[in-house]
């Protein structure tokens, strides 16, 4: 009886799977499913509240989990969107630096060497690591600048990277001019963290506020410069003189965001530099 | 007899509804509990193999015309799923309280794979991963099912050695 209906049943697979569709057994099928419909309904009809309680139930738990993994999306994305505004901020700021390293305000007899700043030595010191070293032709007070101006100078290296002290360190100082009366002297730190000074300027000199103030550079050939002449360093903002004091008491706005730097160029020449004191 | 028979035709006649009206879009877990299954176990534990053989491939044929499928194909596993059953029950499975649980955990997870077999073998979509992803849940599913559904059935289809015989003394 039961092996009867086996071999029935795999008749009927047999002459439903081999007749397409019109065949007797679609007839048979068709008879059946018109028999089921009414009660099929009812039964629907009658479970459908439970469904709708059960589906609100399963579609708070979905919305959940959907919920959680568009918040990690979101987080994806706003990193992906940060990395991205990083990378063209730092494109922008890379474009700038080889237009300038191509303009004609660009030191002559000086090779650019394009680099990052990849440390900074700590918050009270005014010093930087550069990820270029003497691989590179860096050496001793080879000066680093970027297109805004004059960063500082070379202190400390090995072949991979950089010690750059920064022109606010206390112990930089720079020969420096007026670009528009050529008075001199020289740029150092002032009283503020980050201020600076251009100290040592006659009385009689003429400097205004506004006054764009950049290096001296060589003035004799036996005593040459460790900077080039004409890189900005700052603007003037304000002047001050006292009957006491032998030299006006200048303070400049330095160019340069020595908080903000990220991409240097360091001058690398093969001309004689004079040993930092 | 016959009024077993009849019984059991409509009670699998209203699960082969439920079944296809109801239980076939319900999702939990991922598993798909199936009623005419445990119902058709429990029937046949009661009542054995032949019994089970006939009435699984009733409902299994009633089942194949109300979803336009591959006629025979519930059959045929519902057939052997029902004799199975019915020979366990009339064996080993006898006055045994775990038997029901145990067949309904066995034959689900028979009956998924054969499922899953016969289909690949018509040449129908056999997703063997999802099959075997929901079975866990699928067999749970169907144990909860089973002690209210056995409960049921076993009222419905008394055994028969449970029935009061009435003794009459001679003399």
């Amino acid at each position: 009886m039961v092996g009867g209906l086996v071999l029935l049943s795999l008749l009927l697979i047999t002459i439903s799977f081999r007749s397409g569709s019109g065949g007797a057994v679609n007839r048979i099928e068709g008879a059946g499913a018109t028999v089921l419909r009414p009660f099929e309904v009812a039964a629907e009809r009658v479970a459908r509240p439970f469904r709708d309680v059960y589906g609100y139930f399963a579609g708070l738990v979905h919305v959940k989990r959907e919920n959680s993994r568009l918040k990690q999306q979101v987080n994806e994305l706003r990193q992906q969107a940060l990395q991205g505004q990083s990378a063209q901020e730092q494109n922008r700021v890379l474009k700038g630096q080889l237009k300038w390293v191509d303009s004609p305000q660009f030191p002559k007899d000086y090779l650019p060497v394009n680099t990052r700043i990849i440390s900074w030595a700590s918050e009270f010191e005014q010093q930087v690591v550069i990820a270029a070293g003497s691989d590179r032709g860096i050496k001793q007070d080879t000066p680093i600048v970027t297109r805004d101006g004059l960063v500082g100078r070379v202190t400390d290296m090995t072949g991979s990277a950089a010690q750059v002290t920064l022109l606010t360190d206390e112990n930089s100082a720079v020969q420096a001019r007026d670009q528009t009366t050529g008075a001199r002297g020289l740029v150092r730190h002032g009283q503020g963290q980050g201020s600076l000074l251009l100290d040592f300027v006659p009385k009689e000199a003429n400097v205004q506020v506004g006054d764009v103030i950049v290096t001296a550079g060589t003035r004799s050939k036996q005593y040459p410069s460790l900077f080039p002449g004409g890189i900005q360093i700052g603007v003037v903002t304000s002047v001050g003189q006292s009957d006491t004091a032998l030299y006006k008491q200048i303070q400049i706005d330095s160019y340069v965001d020595f908080s903000a730097l990220d991409a240097v160029t360091a001058l690398i020449t093969n001309k004689r530099t004079p040993k930092a004191p | 007899m016959p009024a077993d028979a009849a019984k059991a035709a409509g009670l699998l006649f209203l699960v082969v509804v439920i079944q296809l009206s109801v239980m076939a879009n319900v999702d939990i877990l991922g598993g798909h509990p199936n009623l005419l299954l445990v119902t058709l176990v429990c029937v046949s534990l009661l009542r054995g193999a032949v019994f089970g053989a006939v009435a699984g491939f009733s409902a299994g044929l009633l089942a194949d015309t109300g979803v336009f499928g591959t006629l025979g194909f519930t059959a045929l596993l519902l057939t052997v799923a029902g004799y199975w059953t019915g020979r366990y029950g009339e064996t080993t499975g006898r006055d045994r309280a775990h038997a029901p649980l145990l067949s309904i955990a066995v034959i689900t997870v028979l009956y998924q794979i054969s499922a899953l077999v016969l289909r690949y073998m018509l040449g129908e979509p056999a997703p063997a991963h999802h099959i075997f992803a929901a079975l866990g849940p699928t067999v749970l599913l169907n144990l909860i099912l089973t002690v209210p559904v056995y409960s049921l059935t076993r009222r419905l289809l008394r055994p028969r050695e449970w029935v009061t015989r009435e003794v009459r003394l001679l003399g």
